[in-house]
């Protein structure tokens, strides 16, 4: 079984692979019945850690046009506030027979812990500062409708980038797309080894914006941030926020985008989210086809591969690998992962320690 | 369908080497414009008839047939395009991808549809896209051509309009383009 952790785990062509498929999902969601039976019999479990609404919504939406069976686990009312670990918590759920599941959770590296924990497809819904690759993939898809390609745009990514999943995921989509990325914003919201990254760096906004092809505007996220790392909302505004001064600067082909929830009269204007630049809400739409298309890809018959099997013997191999597994002993990482919940500090030092690994 | 059950048939990516032309490119035109006759005659016009073709191997036939019902009645017959990839039966026997989007601008209500395939085989391909049309609307009545039948049918499936009945074994293989139809084998890469 195959998993969705990240972005830099992707060739490019298995990235336009998963676009393609969402062209395929979009017709499906223009139908009077919007629904097809591919994966029916299955069951997804939208395992969320954190609080999401439209990430979880549109997982959801997905996997029912796709006749999935789903199952929400929610955080709240769930085991976990009774001090379960994330491991018992994972085990208990596949042990139930599931086919897929999809996490979003507070800590970098959470899903990639999981995978080692089950059988069934993982798939990363957001994992702490790390990555959110479906984002990244509905981003293309909809960079990929509205101008043809990637390839050779200039995309400027705005805003808090250092504490951003977003970013990351997008960065390594859009490069490997083709297309090339700057990175604007204070230096205190800049992460420390911007250097091997591969983008450019502006301090400021207005030196870039008459040649960009896309603005993706960040959320400004105050829960992600210990101390405030700007002086104030309002300087924020005056200096990167995409004002209605700036949006007449923007050529007339560019297209405004943000991965939502805008904070309107912060990063955009409320009236640069009405120009018809702005395409806020085809990637909401966007964002469900290419869920499709991953969910498709992972718990379906989409890939070419010959030595995929057939369910009913993986379900078997789980029960038999389940039995037979000697206990893993709780290495420190895994300490890290399900004791990191809330304390931001902490956070911060198992994502380090991961982009090390994985040398964005 | 023939492209798509070469792909999806061991060995995938395989290649077909044909062994016999079946029909060449006049013969070809030929029968399309007998079943675009048949058409006519079965349905005593063209009114409410609208033409859909299966991605991807039904679809040059569609339109050869849509254009030969044009020249020999002159009149424009809608032709849709259908995906039947998340609908098909052997979903957990072998890999399925969409070939491409389906496209169908029009209403299906009340319409009588022709199906157009270019080789019917096991009928597993006809019987999805009869899941596949009823998703999208209800037609009055939906008939089948296609270019090639080739026996073989693990389902009660039959066509209405046939191009060529071709007697085959099952392990050979039909690839029919507008350009030609050939009978022969797949076999495994750098075969020949």
């Amino acid at each position: 079984m195959s998993n969705l952790l990240d972005i830099e785990g992707l060739e490019r062509r298995e990235l336009e692979h998963y676009l393609e498929l969402a062209e395929s999902f979009a017709e499906v969601q223009t139908r009077s019945i919007p629904k097809v039976p591919v994966l029916r019999g299955k069951t997804v479990v939208l395992a969320f850690f954190e609080d999401s609404t439209r990430t979880r919504m549109s997982f959801d939406l997905a996997a029912r046009r796709l006749s999935a069976d789903v199952v929400n686990f929610a955080v709240s009312s769930s085991s976990t506030t009774k001090g379960e670990s994330l491991r018992d918590t994972v085990e208990t759920i596949s042990a139930m027979g599931v086919d897929g599941i999809v996490v979003r959770h507070s800590s970098s590296g959470a899903p990639q812990r999981i995978t080692e924990w089950t059988d069934a497809a993982v798939i990363n819904a957001g994992d702490g500062w790390h990555q959110h690759p479906t984002q990244a993939l509905l981003d293309c898809y909809t960079i990929r409708r509205r101008l043809g390609s990637l390839e050779g745009k200039q995309i400027a990514i705005c805003g808090d980038i250092k504490h951003s999943r977003v970013a990351r995921s997008n960065i390594a989509a859009f490069t490997k797309l083709g297309a090339e990325v700057t990175v604007v914003g204070p230096r205190t919201l800049m992460p420390a080894d911007l250097a091997a990254w591969p983008v450019r760096y502006s301090p400021g906004i207005d030196e870039i914006i008459g040649d960009l092809d896309v603005a993706y505007m960040l959320r400004i996220q105050q829960e992600r941030q210990g101390a405030p790392l700007f002086p104030s909302v309002r300087e924020y505004r005056s200096l990167y926020g995409l004002t209605r001064a700036r949006a007449e600067r923007l050529p007339a082909r560019a297209l405004i985008m943000h991965p939502g929830p805008v904070n309107r009269g912060v990063e955009l204007d409320p009236e640069v989210m009405d120009d018809e630049r702005t395409v806020v809400l085809d990637q909401v739409t966007a964002g469900v086809s290419v869920r499709m298309a991953v969910l498709y890809r992972l718990l379906g018959p989409g890939q070419f591969d010959e030595t995929s099997k057939p369910p009913e013997t993986s379900l078997a191999e789980l029960a038999a690998s389940t039995a037979s597994s000697e206990p893993v002993g709780e290495s420190p990482a895994a300490e890290n992962v399900t004791s990191t919940d809330s304390a931001s500090g902490e956070v911060a030092t198992s994502f380090d320690a991961l982009t090390s690994e994985v040398a964005v | 369908m023939a492209e798509r059950e070469r792909r999806r048939t061991p060995p995938y990516g395989g290649v077909f080497v044909a062994r016999t032309e079946v029909l060449d490119v006049e013969a070809i035109g030929r029968a399309v414009r007998r079943m675009a006759h048949e058409i006519l005659e079965a349905n005593r016009g063209l009114t409410d008839v609208v033409l859909v073709g299966l991605q991807t191997g039904g679809i040059p036939f569609a339109e050869a047939i849509a254009s030969a019902l044009l020249d020999i009645e002159g009149v424009e017959v809608p032709v849709g395009k259908l995906d039947v990839a998340f609908y098909r039966d052997d979903i957990n026997l072998r890999p399925v991808l969409p070939e491409a989007a389906t496209e169908i601008a029009f209403d299906l209500d009340r319409k009588v549809v022709v199906l157009i395939d270019d080789v019917l085989f096991t009928g597993r391909t006809i019987r999805a896209a009869l899941d596949a049309l009823i998703d999208q609307g209800r037609p009055k009545s939906i008939q089948l051509a296609v270019i090639i039948d080739r026996g073989h049918r693990e389902l009660p499936i039959r066509p209405d309009y046939v191009g060529k009945n071709l007697p085959t074994r099952r392990d050979e293989a039909v690839n029919a383009t507008l350009h030609g139809v050939e009978l022969g084998e797949m076999t495994k890469e750098g075969g020949r």
